[in-house]
C-alpha cells in the first residue's frame, strides 16, 4: 500500500511534470492526498486527466462568475478548482454558483472542499447526479463514493449552506430539559458560598 | 529586564546555521530522556557464528512496544559503498510498531535489506541501513577474540564500529505516515524514532562485535567494555539529500530555531544567576573541550573552524574565570553581549549551547514546541492586498532583496533530483543540463522576482488577482505569508549562489539531532557521530542529563 506521503509527493512531481508551476503542482499535492485519505479516487482521476491533458487544450477558467458556461471544451478542474478556492471569499455572497462542463472533476472537488474550511461554511456540490456535502475540509458527505474515474461533469453547481442548526427549536428544548436532569437544585447555603466569589463583589 | 529575540536577518544566514551545535534541545537527548523509563529488551538474537542474522531489540511502556529489527548480511567488500547508490548493506533496520510476528520478520526479511526498493508497511515507522567501519571492526573483533581490550587511541580517532548512511521515516516507501502516531505524547519532539532507532543500532553493534569475538575463540574472548562502548556512537554519512528538507518544511525550521532562541532570550532575562547554575554551566563547558579537541577531520574548512572555536572559547574561559562575577544581575546577558562583541559565530553559538544546560525549566517545555503541524498553514490568505504582500517582503527579506541575480556568480546553481537515486542534488546551471527540472529550492531568487512583478501591480489589488496572472509565484507567495506569522521560516541567504556551501544546510540539520564531530568530505557531504557518549540502554535508569560531556 502507498502512504499517502508517497501519495502527495508523485502528485506535485507529476503535475509539475505535466506542466503546472511548482505552487499549483503543490496544491494538486495536497489534494490527491486528501482525496485518497476520504476514499475517493484520486491517483486514477489525476492520472487519466493528465493521459489526455496535452491532447486537449482544456479552458483555463481564470475568474469564477455564478454562471460558468463553455462551448465546447470542458474547463480544466485544476485551473477552475484554483480560482474557486483563491476567489471564495468574494464569491460567497453569490449563494450558488454554477459550472458546465468540466473535466475530470473530481480533481476540482478538494478545492472546493478546502474552500469550505476557508470560509467556516459547509459546502453542497454537485457533479451531475452526484451530491457532495463538504465540511470545512474535516468530512466529506456523498450518495456517490469510489466510483472510479470521473472524464466529465456536464452541469455542477456549488451551494453554500448557511450556519444553521439541522433540527427543530422543540427538539432542542425537549433534549435540553432532559439534560437538566444532571443539575442539583441549590440550597441557601450553597448559592452564598459554592461558586467561590461572594453575593458582593464590590471590593 | 526585556531582551529581544535575534534578528532573523544575521540568525538565518547560512554561515551562522552553520555555526550550531548540539544543545539540550537536540533530539537525540530529548529521545533519551523520554524513553529512560521505558522497559528495554533484546527479545531475539538470532546470527550465525560470523554475526549475520535476525535481531530484535525492543522499547516497551504499559501497552505501547517499539520494536527494532536488524538484518546483518554478508557483503563483498568491493559491495560497500556509504554513498546513497549503493545497494547492499552490512546490516539493515527498521522499527516496527508493537511485537513482530514471525511472519513480519519473515516479510521484513525480503524487504528491509532492499531498503528504497523495498516496500514497507504502516506498521513499520523508520527504516535505515549501516556499513561497517570495517578496520574497526575487524581490530575490535580481534582484541576481544585474544582477550583484551581494542587500542582505545585507534577507537576514539572514528568513534564508531558502524555508520548509518540513511535513516528513513514519514511515510517512505510504505512506512506509517506521521498522522497515525502524531497523538503519542511519547514522540511529541521531532525525528523522535528516527532517534529510537540509531540509538538501538548502537547497542545491535556492540552486541554483534561480542558475538562474533565470542564465536571465534570461545575459550579466550571477552566482551567489549561497557565504559569503552558508552565511549562509541554510531556514526552517519549524509550527503545533499538532507538540504532541502529545511527549505521544504519552513514552520518546522522555524519551531525548532525559535525554541533555540527563546531559550537564549529567558536565560538572558534572568536576573539573578543561583551559582549551582553558573558552576553548572562552567563545568559544561569546561568539560566540552574534549568534545573539540578529540574532533578530527581532514577538512580545512572544518579544521579552520575548530581552531577557530577552540581560540574563542579558551579566550572566553579565560574571562568568565578571571574577570567576570555571575554575582552581578542579567549575568547571562553580559555573557552574551561580550560573545557578540569578541568571538566568532562558532563560539557564540557553542557557548548558547552551553548556558542551557542549567535550565530544564526553561528547556523541556520548549521541546514539546519542536514539532509543527505545517498543513495548517498550506493555504494561502488570498483576500489580503498586493500592498501588504510588498510590505512583508520588504520587512522579512530586506538582505535577499538586494541580491542582484543577473549577475552570473548570484545564479549560478541549480538543485534537481537525480534520476538515478531521486535524491536531490546540485549543479552548475551553465555547465551541465537540467536547469529547466529546477526544484523550486531557489527561495531567495523567487522572492526578488516576486516583489519585482509585485512593483508593477496595482497596490489594492487582492492576492487572488494578482495569483490568476502569476501562477509561477505561487509557491513563493505561500512562503511569503508563511514568514510573517514564522520569522525563523526561512535561510536569509542565497541557495544557487557560487559561493554556498551546502554543508552548511546539513549541519544546521545535523545539529539539532544532536550529531558531534562533524567531519565535511566535501562542500556536498560528512560524517558525523551521533549518541557518542550517552548511557547504555541498560543504564538508562541511572541517566545523566549532561551525558555529552561526562
Amino acid at each position: 500500500m502507498k502512504s499517502l506521503s508517497e501519495i502527495e509527493t508523485i502528485s506535485k512531481r507529476s503535475s509539475r511534470a505535466a506542466g503546472f508551476s511548482w505552487g499549483i503542482a503543490e496544491e494538486v499535492g495536497k489534494n490527491i492526498k486528501m482525496l485518497e485519505l476520504f476514499g475517493l479516487s484520486g491517483i486514477k482521476n489525476l492520472n487519466y486527466y493528465f493521459r489526455i491533458r496535452n491532447k486537449k487544450n482544456f479552458k483555463k477558467l481564470h475568474l469564477i462568475n455564478n454562471e460558468n458556461k463553455i462551448s465546447k471544451i470542458e474547463f480544466c478542474p485544476i485551473i477552475a478548482g484554483l480560482s474557486f478556492l483563491d476567489q471564495v471569499r468574494s464569491l460567497e455572497i453569490l449563494n450558488e454558483i454554477k459550472f458546465e462542463k468540466i473535466a475530470y472533476p473530481l480533481l476540482f472537488l478538494p478545492f472546493v472542499s478546502r474552500a469550505s474550511e476557508v470560509i467556516g461554511k459547509k459546502l453542497e456540490l454537485k457533479i451531475d447526479n452526484r451530491i457532495f456535502l463538504l465540511n470545512y475540509n474535516n468530512s466529506i458527505y456523498s450518495n456517490s463514493l469510489n466510483e472510479g474515474i470521473v472524464e466529465i461533469g456536464n452541469s455542477i453547481s456549488i451551494k453554500f449552506k448557511e450556519n444553521q442548526d439541522s433540527f427543530e427549536e422543540n427538539e432542542w428544548k425537549e433534549l435540553y430539559k432532559l439534560s437538566e436532569n444532571t443539575f442539583v437544585e441549590e440550597s441557601d447555603s450553597s448559592k452564598e458560598g459554592g461558586a467561590g466569589a461572594g453575593i458582593t463583589d464590590n471590593d | 529586564m526585556q531582551v529581544k529575540l535575534r534578528d532573523p536577518n544575521v540568525i538565518m544566514k547560512l554561515s551562522r546555521l552553520g555555526s550550531f551545535h548540539q544543545s539540550k534541545l537536540s533530539f537525540l537527548r530529548s529521545f533519551l530522556k523520554e524513553f529512560k523509563d521505558w522497559e528495554y529488551k533484546r527479545d531475539l538474537f538470532n546470527l550465525d557464528e560470523f554475526g549475520y542474522g535476525v535481531a530484535v531489540y525492543s522499547f516497551k511502556k504499559k501497552d505501547r512496544v517499539y520494536s527494532l529489527i536488524c538484518f546483518a548480511n554478508k557483503i563483498e567488500e568491493n559491495e560497500r559503498s556509504d554513498r546513497v547508490i549503493a545497494t547492499k548493506w552490512d546490516a539493515a533496520f527498521t522499527l516496527h510498531d508493537g511485537v513482530p510476528t514471525k511472519k513480519d520478520i519473515e516479510r521484513l526479511r525480503n524487504e528491509v535489506p532492499k531498503q528504497e526498493v523495498g516496500r514497507l508497511s504502516y506498521k513499520e515507522l523508520t527504516l535505515s541501513r549501516a556499513n561497517k567501519s570495517v578496520r574497526i571492526f575487524n581490530h575490535v573483533v580481534e582484541s576481544l577474540s585474544n582477550g583484551i581490550q581494542p587500542d582505545i587511541n585507534l577507537l576514539s580517532k572514528v568513534g564508531y564500529l558502524y555508520r548509518t548512511t540513511a535513516v528513513y521515516g514519514s511515510g517512505k516507501f510504505g512506512l506509517a505516515d506521521r498522522f497515525r502516531i502524531k497523538n503519542r505524547e511519547e514522540i511529541y519532539g521531532p525525528f523522535r524514532l528516527e532517534m529510537m532507532l540509531v540509538y538501538l543500532v548502537r547497542q545491535f553493534t556492540f552486541d554483534q562485535v561480542n558475538y562474533v569475538a565470542k564465536n571465534k575463540n570461545p575459550k579466550k574472548a571477552v566482551n567489549l567494555d561497557l565504559e569503552i562502548c558508552r565511549n562509541l556512537g554510531i556514526g552517519n554519512s549524509t550527503g545533499l539529500g538532507m538540504a532541502p528538507f529545511i527549505v521544504n518544511h519552513p514552520t518546522l525550521l522555524n519551531n525548532w530555531i525559535y525554541a533555540r532562541e527563546m531559550a537564549l532570550k529567558k536565560i538572558r532575562e534572568i536576573k539573578n544567576i543561583k551559582i549551582e547554575n553558573s558552576n553548572l554551566f562552567k563545568l559544561c563547558l569546561k568539560k566540552s573541550i574534549k568534545n573539540i579537541t578529540s574532533w578530527n577531520t581532514e577538512s580545512e574548512y572544518q579544521q579552520k573552524k575548530i581552531r577557530s572555536l577552540l581560540n574563542d572559547l579558551n579566550i572566553f574561559i579565560n574571562f568568565i574565570e578571571k574577570n567576570f562575577n555571575f554575582s552581578k544581575e542579567f549575568a547571562f546577558n553580559e555573557i552574551y553581549l561580550w560573545l557578540e562583541k569578541n568571538s566568532g559565530e562558532e563560539c557564540i553559538e557553542y557557548v548558547i549551547s552551553m548556558m542551557m544546560e542549567p535550565y530544564d525549566s526553561i528547556i523541556n517545555p520548549l521541546i514539546n514546541t519542536m514539532s509543527s503541524e505545517e498543513e495548517k498553514y498550506f493555504n494561502i490568505p488570498t483576500d489580503r492586498t498586493v500592498l501588504e504582500l510588498k510590505t512583508i517582503l520588504e520587512d522579512k527579506y530586506s538582505k535577499i532583496l538586494n541580491i542582484d541575480f543577473l549577475k552570473k556568480e548570484n545564479n549560478q546553481n541549480f538543485w534537481f533530483i537525480s534520476k538515478n537515486k531521486e535524491e536531490p542534488r546540485l549543479a552548475d546551471r551553465f555547465m551541465e543540463n537540467g536547469s529547466e527540472l529546477e526544484q523550486p529550492l531557489a527561495i531567495a531568487r523567487d522572492i526578488k522576482k516576486l516583489y519585482d512583478s509585485l512593483s508593477v501591480f496595482k497596490n489594492s489589488s487582492t492576492i487572488d488577482k494578482f495569483l490568476a496572472n502569476n501562477s509561477d509565484l505561487r509557491h513563493v507567495v505561500r512562503r511569503a505569508f508563511i514568514i510573517e506569522k514564522f520569522p525563523y521560516s526561512e535561510i536569509q541567504d542565497n541557495t544557487i549562489g557560487q559561493s554556498i556551501v551546502p554543508i552548511d544546510m546539513l549541519r544546521l540539520k545535523l545539529s539539532f539531532f544532536g550529531a558531534l564531530k562533524f567531519d565535511p568530505r566535501s562542500d556536498k557531504w560528512l560524517r558525523i557521530c551521533m549518541f557518542q557518549g550517552a548511557p547504555l540502554p541498560e543504564q538508562l535508569k541511572n541517566y545523566d542529563d549532561h551525558w555529552v560531556y561526562n
